[in-house]
């Protein structure tokens, strides 16, 4: 069963159009984060399930039910903002049972919901304290014990660790994520950071410039990113775009770098869509994709492998790999390799491309090919 | 959370021990001089209200002091003769308290629900709409005595104190409207978005997030009201007269009735009465000023 469908969903504010023709659908307790650049309209749209804001046309629908007129209370949903929104002048336990005061819920069943929802947060100590005199990591903790005493058909998160310091968004990140697998409910999560729509997501929404560029499994936008935005967006490092030409080989078809020697890197059969011969590509491939010739890793694996010089001019240790940023023929190209095996800056070196995981995509369209 | 020692930075302290020293020392000095010359009225009016009548007259109204009395306060307040009324300041203080008092309440109320409505509850036109309110800050009051006149006088209050607190309450919205709209406009509306889908309405959300929020802004409406009604003169002067008038008004009398001799250490008592609340409101409630509710709300 769907809980959550956008159907045709447009947006406008004055004569812009922020949002332009959305359809998303999420099933009963999925975890669907909404990823984009700033100004993508994922805010926005957040807002609008919310009901914090109207829509142009189309329709939301909240369990079977249409909501566009609805007012936000009566969604039944929760949400928690980035900035927290927590309010100041009243203590943890009235932040809490606010909702519910307003919600005429006698006081018996308030107190018995912020004591479990309390006691799951691990919050019981604060119960007494203003927001002024928490933490950082506290306040998130408690926007989001407001969000659970409600114990809503939605959670609706925008950007909640974006306020907080690299190693406890780590660390909440993972408490919401435990937090989702305990209590179950769909969730929409507006992010900017892809590495947190990777981790918590079921499925993820990518946003650019008002229109949904693809919807689909981690793993699946990932792996075949629908066109060059997605493919650059998601991944850290970036993924690298060489410009490239088709060729027909003996078994099927190959590609050469423009630019470069002429060497044909011949593509798996299958794993792309209709070629010509003497066709632009863009060519995608993920920095980890490369490896060290001499280790022959991607040959141990049966995967076909091509391999590429690459010449290094910078190198970026960060402990657990090194970052190379180099040149493969005469295009600028990142890969991620293994600290030991890590050339020095300027030597020229040989380099496997997994070809399995390769993208190509229309120069023009910037489609997947 | 530890507490940050927060140290003030003091520009006075750098430079060379000579420097220092001169610069304070100017700093301090011009300081003080001021301090004193605003003083000084303040400071010869109330010695003069305990000196008697024909040391005044012999020695000057800036002397010191050779015999003093305090039966010029109680003259002042119950029995001197103001206008053809012998009853002292005291008829026009509880007139003065009566007009201000409700006032201040009502615009201060009037202003809080205004600005909330204007910064949290957008609609199409509203910055004209606070415009127009605001317009009544910088509109002259001398311009608006004609048609106050003329709404007293349909109304049928005019010289009563019940029209004077209408004037200020109305006169004062565009003041307190201003102070209190450019307060909340600094209030997140994310806790307003929370509330909304917490499920509270416009009354709510005012009575329970708002309003505990705005000690700070109330007691600058407060203050700014208080002390501008009570020392208001032009309406009270305007549109009442011999024993409904407000203090500022009644003691004008001073100078105006000016047939027998002048008793200056009665007028100063008098002149100290009228003054006082204003002063008093302003000492205690000065220190709430500077004091930041909102810490907290965001981040």
């Amino acid at each position: 069963m769907s809980s959550l469908q956008i159907k045709n969903l447009r947006k406008s504010f004055g004569s812009v159009e922020v949002l332009k023709d959305i359809n998303l659908e999420a099933d009963s307790g999925e975890f669907v984060a909404l990823v984009g650049p700033s100004g993508c309209g994922k805010s926005t749209l957040l807002s609008i399930i919310a009901g914090l804001e109207s829509v142009s046309s189309g329709e939301v629908i909240i369990e079977d039910k249409v909501v566009n007129n609805e007012a936000p209370k009566d969604r039944d949903i929760a949400m928690v903002f980035q900035s927290y929104a927590l309010y100041p002048t009243m203590t943890v336990r009235q932040n809490m049972t606010f909702g519910m005061e307003c919600r005429n819920i006698d006081k018996a069943t308030q107190d018995k919901t912020v004591e479990r929802v309390a006691n799951l947060l691990q919050i019981e100590p604060l119960l007494q304290r203003k927001p002024g005199q928490l933490s950082g990591g506290q306040r998130q903790r408690v926007a989001m014990g407001r969000a659970l005493v409600r114990d809503p058909k939605l959670f609706l998160f925008d950007e909640p660790l974006s306020n907080l310091d690299a190693k406890l968004r780590v660390e909440m990140r993972s408490e919401i994520k435990k937090l989702h697998q305990r209590v179950g409910r769909t969730t929409v999560y507006v992010t900017h950071d892809q590495i947190e729509a990777m981790t918590l997501a079921t499925r993820i929404a990518v946003m650019h410039q008002g229109v949904l560029q693809q919807y689909d499994t981690p793993k699946a936008i990932y792996e075949t990113p629908a066109n060059v935005f997605v493919a650059g967006f998601m991944g850290s490092p970036n993924m690298n775009f060489f410009a490239a030409k088709v060729v027909s080989t003996d078994g099927g078809f190959g590609l050469v770098l423009d630019g470069g020697d002429g060497t044909v890197l011949p593509l798996i059969n299958g794993a792309h869509g209709a070629l010509s011969d003497g066709q632009a590509v863009t060519f995608g491939a993920r920095p980890e994709h490369f490896s060290p010739a001499s280790e022959g890793r991607a040959d141990r694996k049966g995967r076909a492998s091509v391999i590429v010089p690459v010449t290094v001019e910078m190198d970026e240790p960060t402990g657990s790999e090194t970052i190379l940023m180099g040149e493969i023929a005469g295009q600028s190209a990142i890969i991620v390799c293994e600290p030991d095996e890590a050339p020095a800056p300027g030597v020229t070196m040989d380099f496997e491309v997994d070809m399995s995981k390769v993208s190509l995509f229309d120069p023009v369209s910037e489609k997947r090919l | 959370m530890a507490e940050a020692v927060h140290q003030a930075f003091d520009p006075l302290s750098t430079g060379s021990r000579a420097k220092q020293i001169r610069s304070k020392t100017i700093v301090y000095g011009l300081l003080t001089f001021f301090a004193l010359l605003y003083m000084s009225p303040l400071f010869i009016i109330f010695i003069n209200a305990y000196r008697p009548l024909e040391e005044i007259v012999r020695e000057g109204f800036i002397s010191a002091p050779n015999t003093m009395s305090w039966s010029y306060w109680g003259e002042a307040w119950s029995t001197f003769c103001i206008g053809g009324n012998c009853e002292g300041v005291s008829r026009y203080f509880v007139n003065t308290l009566l007009m201000t008092v409700p006032a201040t309440v009502l615009s201060t109320a009037f202003g809080l629900v205004n600005g909330y409505a204007l910064s949290k509850w957008r609609f199409k036109y509203d910055a004209w709409v606070f415009g127009l309110i605001t317009l009544g800050v910088f509109l002259p009051a001398q311009m608006t005595l004609l048609p106050w006149a003329f709404v007293l006088g349909k109304l049928g209050v005019s010289n009563t104190i019940g029209g004077l607190v209408l004037v200020h309450t109305i006169q004062g919205i565009s003041f307190t409207t201003l102070f209190c709209r450019n307060y909340f406009v600094a209030v997140p509306d994310d806790l307003i978005k929370a509330a909304r889908i917490d499920g509270a309405g416009f009354w709510r959300i005012f009575w329970r997030i708002m309003l505990p929020l705005s000690p700070p802004i109330l007691i600058v409406c407060v203050i700014w009201q208080f002390t501008g009604i009570w020392n208001e003169f032009l309406y009270g002067t305007v549109f009442t007269s011999g024993s409904n008038q407000p203090i500022t008004s009644a003691i004008v009398a001073f100078s105006g009735s000016g047939t027998g001799e002048r008793h200056y250490n009665v007028e100063a008592a008098s002149v100290i009465f009228a003054a006082l609340p204003p002063l008093l409101v302003y000492v205690f409630g000065g220190k709430y000023f500077v004091r930041g509710l909102t810490s907290g709300a965001v981040k």
